[in-house]
């Protein structure tokens, strides 16, 4: 079920302009500063902001086409939508929360309830059926709210900043749920760890407009504006941990400071990172030799993209590229301390 | 209800000045019901309160009063609605003439009554030329006009804040996980509301209840049809039987009460609605 979207669009005074193609079981994140319209752009996809000008085509239906009178309501759309504030019903236990959508999608009382109890058990909170939503702590709240708009199971997901007050080993486990899920997703994030993972493509946002589109990879390697920079600006790789040894795909190993075990990210900031000429004899732990692949000058300093055996990026001063003569192919030393990376499961 | 935290700060010894004149406050207020009760012929009540004409004023008045309510909730609801919802040019006007009725003496709401649905009143011919309905006036249904016309204001009030304070958002996510409007109304914004409508529903029939002036100037006194509890009391102390005044007016009392018991405080000043207990990360 894809998405095509031509949005033209105004609530008060803020106007948004954003184009969105989105293939059929494709996650798409968006990521821009507070106040982008990020989630003025998944409102009217979802029916509850009309469009100005534009279309909106969800799954081959057009559901938003304003010159030619088209609005199809909410509750019409082949969607269903995590808002970033949660909204359960007060009146309701958290499973009849949840069971909420599969009743209104005409399932009789019982076997909604038993999808909303293996909701429940999905995002982990089967023992919490019974509570009401003031008794929930905000985590708990938040996953509630994404197992209600997962429980309609829809054609088209839309999550907004749905994992945001997770704490960090919920979150992987809500990751992989997201993951899984075979609907068309689309999420709003402020977590790069969420976007890489997830994201198939990346739409940044900025004041109503879309400043950048691209696979993670691609922003991340390329970011157009400061703020996706600032976003973006951290390294992650995947490997398999035994102990304080990371395996990465392309053949490095890295020392960790933390034992893990198991499929693992590994983040580290391009600062933590120092480029040398010959093989540095330092305390860190990690020194690999690297190809430059590319050297991309930024206002007050420059970011090196390192190629093989692993990809990553490095700021250095201006200076340190002329004093190493770094040039896209050369290659150079890289060294990393343990005690920079964080390791968390993947 | 949850026990508020405590914001008195470190003097818990309330101010004396304030709890004096909140005393005198209550005095004022019971002091007239301690005079009636001392005076009422507890030995007789029974015999004065069995009486036919008693019982049907009683039954007028359960009559009038709780139709009163229905037409205030039926026709007070929508009203509602629009004065939360919808901002339009004159919202301030309707909302005062709304109003009006409570600050109105009854008795020119009575006289407004009868200059527009009398027999030659403005509706009133209407009614008669194209309805075939002789008149309101010493009917039950224009009893009942009159008490919904002081009443609806009791009702409009409450329904009003108690939309005001339902989050629209909690029906905008309903929609967005599949429910038509219908099944929101029903199954969110109806259950989300049901204290504030049971409360201004109860309110208005309070009202009604005790309606004097508006029934008596519109609908007159007939026995049976119009002469409801507060205009049997008023009658019979006219006529020169107090005993019968204060016995209808004890049984006005206790049915008020217990009302207004029912209700509690929380009813009549409703409690802000549950805050969604998420720890809200910042807009987007």
């Amino acid at each position: 079920m894809s998405i095509q979207a031509q949005v033209h669009a105004a609530t008060g005074d803020f106007t948004i302009r954003a184009q969105l193609d989105a293939p059929a079981g494709s996650c798409t994140a968006i990521v821009g500063p507070n106040g982008a319209g990020k989630t003025t752009l998944v409102h009217v996809l979802a029916g509850l902001i009309p469009l100005q000008r534009g279309n909106v085509v969800l799954a081959g239906q057009l559901v938003d086409h304003p010159a030619q009178g088209i609005h199809v309501p909410p509750d019409r759309r082949p969607i269903a939508l995590h808002s970033q504030h949660n909204l359960l019903f007060p009146h309701l236990s958290v499973v009849d929360n949840v069971a909420f959508g599969p009743r209104c999608a005409g399932l009789a009382a019982r076997p909604a309830r038993r999808r909303a109890e293996e909701w429940l058990n999905k995002v982990g909170l089967a023992d919490l059926a019974g509570l009401r939503p003031a008794q929930l702590s905000g985590g708990q709240a938040q996953r509630v709210g994404l197992a209600r708009a997962a429980a309609c199971e829809p054609a088209i997901l839309l999550l907004d900043e749905s994992l945001a007050s997770l704490d960090a080993e919920t979150r992987t486990d809500v990751r992989h749920l997201l993951a899984d899920i075979d609907a068309t997703r689309v999420l709003i994030t402020h977590d790069p760890v969420e976007t890489r993972v997830l994201a198939d493509q990346l739409l940044v946002m900025e004041r109503g407009e879309i400043v950048q589109t691209g696979t993670p990879e691609e922003v991340a390697s390329d970011p157009r504006t400061p703020w996706t920079a600032g976003l973006l600006d951290i390294n992650l790789l995947a490997g398999i941990a035994a102990g304080t040894e990371v395996a990465l795909e392309g053949g490095l190993a890295l020392t960790t400071a933390t034992p893990m075990t198991g499929p693992v990210l590994v983040t580290f900031s391009p600062a933590a990172v120092t480029l040398s000429t010959a093989e540095p004899h330092t305390s860190a732990r990690n020194t690999w030799q690297a190809e430059v692949a590319r050297i991309q000058p930024e206002s007050d300093r420059v970011r090196v993209l390192l190629g093989r055996p692993v990809p990553c990026q490095v700021w250095v001063t201006p200076q340190a590229v002329g004093e190493l003569g770094l040039s896209t192919g050369s290659r150079c030393w890289a060294a990393l301390k343990a005690t920079e990376l964080t390791v968390r499961e993947a | 209800m949850t026990k508020r935290p405590n914001t008195k700060g470190p003097n818990r010894r309330p101010p004396i000045a304030i709890v004096a004149m909140a005393i005198i406050a209550v005095a004022v207020l019971s002091l007239p019901l301690v005079g009636l009760l001392q005076r009422t012929p507890w030995s007789s009540l029974g015999t004065t309160l069995g009486e036919t004409a008693t019982l049907e004023a009683l039954r007028v008045s359960v009559v009038v009063s709780l139709m009163a309510a229905a037409v205030s909730v039926v026709l007070g609801l929508p009203l509602a609605w629009v004065l939360a919802r919808l901002s339009f040019r004159g919202r301030a006007l309707v909302r005062a003439i709304v109003l009006l009725p409570m600050v109105l003496p009854p008795v020119v709401g009575g006289i407004a009554l009868f200059f527009a649905l009398g027999r030659k009143g403005l509706v009133g011919r209407a009614l008669h030329d194209w309805l075939g309905i002789d008149t309101l006036i010493g009917t039950t249904a224009g009893a009942v006009i009159a008490a919904a016309f002081v009443s609806m204001p009791f009702f409009v009030i409450t329904a009003e804040a108690g939309l005001r304070q339902l989050d629209p958002r909690l029906e905008s996510a309903a929609s967005t996980l599949g429910a038509g409007r219908w099944t929101v109304l029903r199954r969110i914004t109806l259950p989300l509301l049901a204290p504030s409508l049971a409360a201004g529903a109860t309110l208005s029939w309070a009202r009604a209840l005790g309606e004097f002036g508006a029934t008596i100037t519109f609908a007159g006194n007939h026995p049976g049809r119009t002469r409801t509890l507060p205009l049997a009391i008023a009658q019979a102390n006219e006529a020169g039987q107090p005993e019968a005044a204060i016995a209808m007016s004890v049984l006005l009392i206790g049915v008020s009460l217990l009302i207004l018991i029912g209700l509690r405080h929380r009813w009549i000043a409703p409690r802000t609605p549950q805050q969604q207990s998420s720890s809200e990360s910042s807009p987007s």
